[in-house]
Parts: C-alpha cells; structure tokens; sequence
C-alpha cells in the first residue's frame, strides 16, 4: 500500500509539481492543479464547440453563398464595412471568384469535421471490434492480425491513401474510405492492449465459470471497461484525420471543388499568396485551433480518466 | 547479432512482398488505369488496344506472377508517364529528399535536445511550461500551412530566399526550417519526459551525492539511458518523412524528391511508378527500423540480440 502511494506521488510529481512535505500543502495544490487542469480544458471545450456549432448551422447564419462567385468583389481585403450594393461585411475578405471567405470557412469546417468524426466513428468500430477479437482469442488470429497492423502502420498513411483516391478517383466519399484504410489501425492496436489486461481479470474469469456466451463477455463485460482509454483515442485520433483530410485536400485529392474544405481553400488560395494572404491565413488558423482544441481535451481525458491516477484523491 | 540481423532481412522480405501484393491488389483489382489514360469519347478498340499493350488483358493470377517476378528482378517496367524505368526515376528522386529530410532532422534534434533536457532540468518551472505548451501547440499546425506562412514571411516581404526550387542554400533554408518543426516537437516531448525520468531515479541522487557535475550527470547519465526512447520517436518520425510523408511540403516549395514524385504518380495514375515507389519506400522504412532496432543495443549494453 505504501508502495502505491509513492509511486502514485513519483507519477504525480512528474506533471510538473515541486516536491511538498506538508500533506496539507499537497493536498491543496492537488486540487489547484486539477483546477487548472480543467480550467484550460474547458476552455478548449468551449471553443470546439463554438467552431462546431458554427460548421454545423453554417447553411442558417452563414452571411453569403458559398458556392456563388462575384467577379466584382474578387480578392477584396478584410474589412468591416459592408460592401457597396450592401449586405454583410466580408470581414475575412474574399477570394478568387468573390467568394466570402467566412462563409466558406464555416462550410469548409462543416466537411473537415464531417469527414473526420465519420472516419474516426467507423474505424473505431471495426479497431476495437478487431481488437477485441485479436486479444481475447490470440493464438495465430492474433498473430497475423498484429502483423498486418504492424505492417501497414509503419508506413505512411499518405501513401496508402493517397493510393486508395488514385483508384477510386477523388470525392469525398471516396477520401473517407482511403482514411479509414490509415485509421483503423490505431484503435485495433489500442483495444487489443487494453483487452489483454481487461482478459485476465477475475471479473471476466467468472464470467466463463458462470458460462457467459462470448458475445455476452465482449459486450457487457470487456467493452465497458476497454471505453475510458478508447475515447482519448477517439478524441485523439479526431485531431489527426481533421490533418489528415487537410493535408489530402490540399494536394488536391481530397474534397473537391466547388464544395469547401479548409485543406482545399489553403490549396486553392495558394496561388494568391502573394497578393492575397488572407485566403490562406485564415483556413490554417481553423485547422490550428481545432487540432489543438482536441489534443488539449484529449490529454485532459487521459489524465482525468487514467486509472492509476484516479484513486489519487481519498 | 548477425542471427538478429539475418532475421530482420527476412522480414523486410515478407514485408516488401507484403505491402507490394496488397497495393498490386487494390490497383488491378478495384481500379481500371485504362478508363483514365484514354479520353472519354475512346473507342471500345482503343481501349481494348490498351488494354492489351499494358497487359492488363491476361488472367489476374498471371499478372500477380509477373508481378512478382518483376520484384524480384527489380525490373518494375516502363513508367507508363514517362516511358523509362520506372524505378530509375524513383531512385534519381531519392538524394533531394535525403538531403532535405537529413538536414531537417539534424535541425530538430539539436533545437529539441536543448529545449527538452532544459525542461526536464527545471520540471514544474515556467520555462518548462513554456516548452512543453510550445511543442504541443507546434504538433497543431499543418507543415503545408506553416510552409506557405513561412513563404509570406521570409520570401516575399523580407526577400531573404526563394520561394521555390532546388539547388543552392538560399533554396533550402525554408523546407528544412518547415520540415523540423514537427519531428521537433515530437522529440522536445519525448525527450522531456524521458529524461525527467531518468532524473528521477536513485543513480541520479548517487551520481549527485558523488558531486558529479551537473553536466556530466544531464548529457552521460540522464540523457545516454533516455536515448532508447528517444531513437524510437526519431527513427520512426525519419523513416516517414524519408518515404514521402513530407508530400505536401515538398509540393510547395517545389522540391524534386519522392514526395512531389508521389503525389506526381497519384495525378498520372502511373501503376508501375506506383510500385515502384511502394517498393521503394518500404525498403527505406525497413531500414531505418532496423537500424532504429540495431541502435538499442548501441545505448544500452544490456540489450542483448
């Protein structure tokens, strides 16, 4: 017990505390510390939800049509006055055919978020779905399955995607199934881990003493307690598609036009860098904020919810 | 060791032979090359035609045979684009993104040795706090994004170098600076924690009590046992970046290596181009990760092969 205790407190230490002799100190600044902890993530919370509720309702307030050009308005700077037949102010100028730049930005988050939470949603599925399946029986299913995942995830997921588009041809339901192609991985090797410890449990094996159905043990017993660690990976690897989507988009392979992606819009404003920076400024800071928004949540999910750190309050 | 050595040969083996069937799989069996080569309004005996001159027309298991075979021979035919061997060009390609990738990561590690063994000196301090935030908000920005913010900045208001192209310094400086950035951060991580790890332990205290130089104690103690975790990261963040992961920047700054390549292949729908990057690429991994592997037993003596 005593054992515990200190390396919970060697653990604790190693986020970043000085050492305190004084229990009450301790305890104080643990409560401090997971303030602050979840003051920042509730910030980033605030904001995911904010740039999500924008991408989303995007067709109800967003101020012009994203799709519709204006050859006269075309490559105009941010401003804050309106333009001169009236209307909304393009406050984050236009680009190339006119179009308003916000506009898109909120049509664009919608697919790039879009695209990611379904891939993210499906290849957590089938990962832990294979993860499962992979730890509890191992043996040679084991084996080859870990070998493929092995195989595949030491290669570059841009390649693998890059080669699924080549064949299916670009669009959008196409990129979601070239990512889940890279994604799926991921959530199997995880699952798979978390099962090997959750399999040795004396909870599951008194499940089998009492004649629990595999599928009952799966479902009932093993997946709730694989879910804490899976969701960080959810949350995490909802950062990591959002980039990816981008990253394929922007070579061109992604989203296609006249629909909008953030990737898509700093592909397309390229071109334009010179004299227009605002096309490519604005979209990088979306996918910035977002990105970051997750990783913060992720972290904060992971700590919260880590089991050798939970039991540091009694 | 040798044993060792010989065994990761043969998986690099299977691996290759591996990853080379699944892409031939997915291009011959999901894709038909000829519906995009020829222009919309082809005849039926133009794209049978085709279909004939790439061989495309013979039974699948004949084409996988000579698909093999032309593995093993290193023979991957004529690139369909360019009307040469194919990995001829992927080979040609292969020194502008070494020396991209080498200078990149020889950039990162210098910047995140500093950075991270600073902040695991001083855990818990506002410079550590500064660091790890800085990496972790680094990670978040896409390379392609930060390239092109690094363009606006440098090349067209400063007018310090070019804004793309290949061949002199004044060209280089920008993709390596947007290239280290996130191998950086990565490393800047890893390294924090594992040698604030390492700093933790009793031999730390012993060396200390011995009045050891602090010095002595970062860079041989702490530093030399953190070093598996961190050939780890950075073996791993190489081989990606040295088999094309970097695309994206490459494209911007129109540099001639395997990852514009890719990307080039991709736009052409280039079969034998393809295989021969996969090929390619896989080896490079393969590599990297044995000697990733092979390093271990350099760091630690008591990893024994």
């Amino acid at each position: 017990m005593r054992e515990k205790e200190i390396s919970n407190y060697s653990n604790y230490k190693e986020c970043g505390k000085k050492e305190e002799s004084s229990k009450q100190i301790n305890l104080y600044k643990r409560i401090l510390f997971r303030f602050k902890g979840n003051g920042i993530a509730l910030i980033a919370f605030i904001i995911l939800i904010f740039i999500m509720f924008i991408s989303f309702t995007a067709p109800l307030i967003a101020p012009y049509d994203p799709a519709k050009s204006d050859i006269m308005q075309r490559l105009k700077p941010p401003t804050l006055t309106s333009p001169l037949k009236g209307g909304f102010p393009h406050f984050l100028g236009t680009d190339q055919q006119g179009r308003d730049v916000l506009t898109r930005l909120m049509y664009g988050g919608r697919v790039s978020m879009g695209v990611a939470f379904t891939v993210v949603l499906i290849s957590g599925l089938i990962g832990i779905t294979i993860g499962i399946i992979s730890g509890y029986y191992g043996g040679w299913v084991d084996l080859f399955l870990m070998r493929l995942v092995d195989i595949s995830s030491s290669f570059p997921g841009l390649l693998i995607a890059l080669t699924f588009v080549m064949v299916l041809g670009p669009s959008q339901v196409n990129l979601t199934l070239a990512l889940l192609m890279v994604g799926w991985m991921v959530h199997a090797r995880m699952a798979r881990s978390q099962v090997l410890t959750v399999r040795e449990t004396t909870m599951v094996e008194a499940c089998r003493t009492i004649g629990c159905s595999k599928p009952r043990i799966f479902v009932t017993h093993i997946f709730p307690n694989i879910l804490s660690p899976m969701i960080t990976i959810y949350v995490l690897e909802m950062a990591h598609m959002i980039m990816a989507e981008a990253n394929m988009s922007f070579l061109g392979y992604g989203i296609q036009p006249p629909a909008s992606s953030w990737g898509l819009m700093i592909g397309d404003g390229r071109q334009y860098i010179t004299n227009a920076w605002w096309l490519v400024v604005f979209p990088g800071i979306a996918i910035a904020m977002t990105v970051l928004c997750l990783s913060i949540i992720g972290n904060w999910i992971k700590d919260e919810f880590n089991p050798i750190k939970s039991d540091r309050e009694y | 060791m040798i044993r060792y050595i010989i065994l990761r040969l043969i998986y690099t083996i299977v691996v290759i032979f591996g990853v080379s069937i699944l892409v031939f799989i997915v291009t011959h069996v999901i894709g038909n090359p000829v519906n995009t080569m020829l222009p919309l309004q082809a005849t039926d005996a133009e794209r049978m035609a085709l279909t004939h001159e790439l061989g495309l027309d013979k039974p699948i298991l004949i084409q996988l045979w000579d698909f093999l075979q032309s593995i093993i021979r290193l023979d991957f035919g004529n690139s369909w684009w360019q009307q040469v061997p194919a990995l001829g060009i992927v080979l040609k390609r292969i020194p502008a993104t070494l020396v991209l990738v080498v200078s990149a990561f020889a950039l990162a590690l210098v910047i995140a040795l500093l950075l991270g063994i600073l902040a695991a000196y001083k855990p818990g301090t506002l410079i550590d706090r500064l660091i790890t935030n800085l990496s972790l908000v680094g990670i978040c920005f896409p390379p392609f994004w930060v390239a092109l913010m690094l363009i606006l900045f440098f090349s067209v208001q400063m007018g310090w170098f070019y804004t793309s192209g290949y061949g002199t310094l004044k060209h280089a400086v920008l993709p390596v600076l947007t290239l280290s950035f996130i191998p950086a951060a990565h490393l800047v991580q890893i390294i924090r924690s594992s040698v604030a790890e390492q700093l933790n332990s009793q031999y730390i205290t012993t060396a200390r009590a011995k009045g050891v130089k602090e010095i002595v104690i970062l860079f041989n103690h702490a530093l030399k046992n953190a070093a598996n975790a961190i050939a780890t990261m950075f073996g791993f963040d190489f081989g990606r970046y040295l088999a094309g992961e970097a695309a994206a920047v490459e494209v911007v700054f129109g540099w001639p290596g395997i990852g514009t390549l890719i990307v080039d292949t991709i736009g052409k729908q280039d079969f034998p181009l393809l295989q021969a990057e996969v090929f390619t690429v896989a080896l490079v991994i393969c590599i990297i990760n044995l000697i990733t592997d092979i390093s271990y037993g350099f760091f630690d003596p008591t990893i024994k092969y």
